[in-house]
């Protein structure tokens, strides 16, 4: 349960790394920013994978954000940071609202395939329609922040700690929904659904809600990433991109929402140091962490942070 | 006196196969109804029939009297009719107090998805709620035993305590006493009809026990060949023609030495 002190702490960390950014070389604060933004992502991804789901197409939620951001500056001449990333979060939510009436009645490997076809029919349209940029993409324009326009290594420090204040927002947003009725039942959704719909809940509806708060978080991390990146391309739709986001979550564990933004930074590091050392092969140094946490840490990193499993009681004296 | 439960002509087909024909039944606030018949009579199909689990192919059920003949199961049970199951349906990762508390949080919660993700899973009320079943089941001593490691027993308890979460006015029990062993079926019907009759529930339980169903029943619907062939106070529809040649009459002769055995254990 969040208690004042945890939020007064995680927004001391947060404070902390907000604080150390003029110390910080701009190739990692950009590293870090662009970590966050996949750390959203598999915030979402937590709340499906307690329930049981894994989406092998998460990137549909995240190129819709990110595309959100790009096209919206395009087209509408927007470029207030805050404001694109609220259309962003809004036009994702929405995506998995409609589809969600189709997805949410599946389940196990049938609703990942399906999320995966979803992600790519949209990146079968953004390669093939050229107003959406083809497959070379669209370039975000540089944002502004409450009508304050840093550039040079300002901006990079500003979409950090835009990054930050996102992080701490999903962070106590997500842990208040995992400790709701609708959370917690997503343990009771994996193993009976018969007996959920026999204590009077809709299975399907709590499936519905947990996918559309899960992209409403992969719209934010995709707007992030738009602005990081400062472009889009139809890759961020790519199964690869979808993968990334289960590959993280398997490295960090359902069990903690700390630890999937701490999986992300880890992600983003071997990813960079992988490549640094083996241009051509950084996917079997990848390939190689993965099997060794599935192997050793087989309930991610988060395991390795909390307590084991605390019963109720515990929690609710917390 | 008006009937809380009222059924009248309900059928079911699966293709050729006829599940259930002309039932009609009228159950009164308060009563305990046990429900016999052999395997494949159509006990299951009627019970899964009012809970919504399968739809009627025709005929009407009322509930206090409203028509709620095909409605999703979710819905039944928010209007006040529970079951539970011939397995126990409970959440097997869940500790015992865990399964209350998730059962009694949904009653709760008002069944609104959006409700249940603004209200908090534990709080001081479904944790009171959580604990006067784990009384009234006497399930104390299982409080954080995790579901998949709780004896038969205990399990079918649980799933029965969940069912009761939202304070249903009418439970079905499909075959409460299954699986459990003789010497212990009259003592956890002892704690369900204790745990029940506390709250006034209007109770319907399948058996294939007879003594049970003569111990706690107050009527007896007998199911033969997908309709009710015998419904009265317990002696009448045992000692019914019918109702000895189809169904009990090969039951107890089956089981004459244990009968005897239990009998003995209890008297």
């Amino acid at each position: 349960m969040m208690t004042g002190l945890r939020i007064l702490l995680g927004a001391a960390i947060l404070g902390g790394l907000g604080a150390a950014a003029p110390f910080t070389p701009l190739w990692l604060i950009s590293l870090v920013t662009l970590a966050m933004s996949t750390g959203l992502v598999v915030c979402g991804l937590i709340i499906l994978w307690r329930g049981g789901l894994v989406p092998f197409g998460q990137a549909l939620f995240f190129a819709t954000g990110a595309y959100t951001v790009a096209l919206s500056g395009r087209w509408f001449g927007v470029t207030d940071a805050f404001l694109l990333i609220a259309l962003a979060v809004i036009m994702a939510a929405l995506v998995a609202f409609v589809v969600g009436f189709l997805l949410a009645q599946y389940r196990e490997i049938f609703f990942a395939m399906l999320s995966l076809a979803l992600s790519m029919i949209l990146y079968g349209v953004l390669v093939k329609s050229e107003t959406l940029g083809s497959t070379d993409g669209v370039n975000v324009a540089q944002a502004s922040f409450f009508g304050m326009k840093p550039r040079g290594p300002g901006y990079t420090f500003a979409l950090f700690w835009l990054a930050l204040g996102m992080v701490f927002l999903a962070w106590v947003g997500v842990s208040a929904y995992l400790g709701s009725i609708a959370g917690q039942l997503a343990g009771a959704i994996r193993d009976n659904e018969i007996r959920v719909e026999y204590l009077g809940i809709s299975v399907t509806r709590l499936v519905h809600l947990k996918l559309t708060i899960s992209a409403a978080l992969a719209g934010a991390g995709g707007a992030l990433a738009a602005l990081s990146i400062s472009h889009v391309d139809p890759q961020m739709a790519y199964w690869t991109t979808s993968g990334g986001f289960v590959f993280v979550t398997i490295l960090a564990g359902a069990a903690s929402v700390p630890a999937a933004f701490l999986g992300a930074l880890l992600f983003e590091i071997v990813r960079t140091i992988a490549v640094a050392l083996l241009p051509g092969g950084w996917q079997l140094i990848l390939g190689s962490v993965l099997l060794l946490t599935i192997l050793f840490v087989p309930e991610g990193l988060g395991s390795l942070m909390i307590r084991k499993r605390a019963t109720i009681s515990e929690k609710g004296a917390a | 006196m008006s009937a809380l439960l009222s059924v009248k002509g309900l059928e079911k087909t699966f293709g050729q196969v006829v599940a259930a024909r002309d039932i009609n039944v009228d159950v009164p606030q308060g009563q305990t109804v046990g429900i016999i018949g052999a395997n494949g009579a159509g006990k299951t199909t009627f019970v899964n029939m009012i809970t919504g689990h399968l739809t009627p192919s025709g005929g009407t059920i009322q509930f206090e009297g409203r028509d709620i003949t095909g409605l999703p199961s979710r819905k039944i049970m928010r209007l006040g009719i529970a079951r539970s199951f011939q397995v126990a349906q409970v959440f097997p990762t869940f500790s015992v107090f865990e399964n209350l508390c998730a059962a009694t949080a949904i009653a709760r919660s008002g069944s609104s998805v959006v409700g249940a993700a603004l209200s908090r899973f534990v709080s001081a009320e479904t944790s009171a709620d959580a604990e006067t079943a784990l009384d009234q089941f006497r399930m104390g001593q299982f409080r954080d035993a995790l579901a998949s490691t709780l004896p038969q027993g205990v399990r079918k308890l649980l799933d029965i305590a969940m069912a009761t979460a939202g304070n249903p006015r009418v439970l079905l029990l499909d075959e409460p006493t299954s699986g459990i062993s003789l010497e212990e079926k009259f003592g956890l019907m002892d704690v369900i009809m204790g745990a029940l009759k506390a709250r006034g529930t209007t109770i319907l339980f399948v058996e294939h026990d007879m003594e049970i169903v003569q111990r706690f029943a107050d009527r007896v619907l007998a199911f033969y060949d997908g309709t009710v062939i015998a419904d009265g106070a317990p002696a009448e529809a045992l000692g019914d023609e019918r109702v000895r040649e189809f169904i009990t009459g090969t039951l107890i002769r089956s089981k004459d030495g244990k009968l005897a055995a239990s009998r003995a254990s209890h008297a």
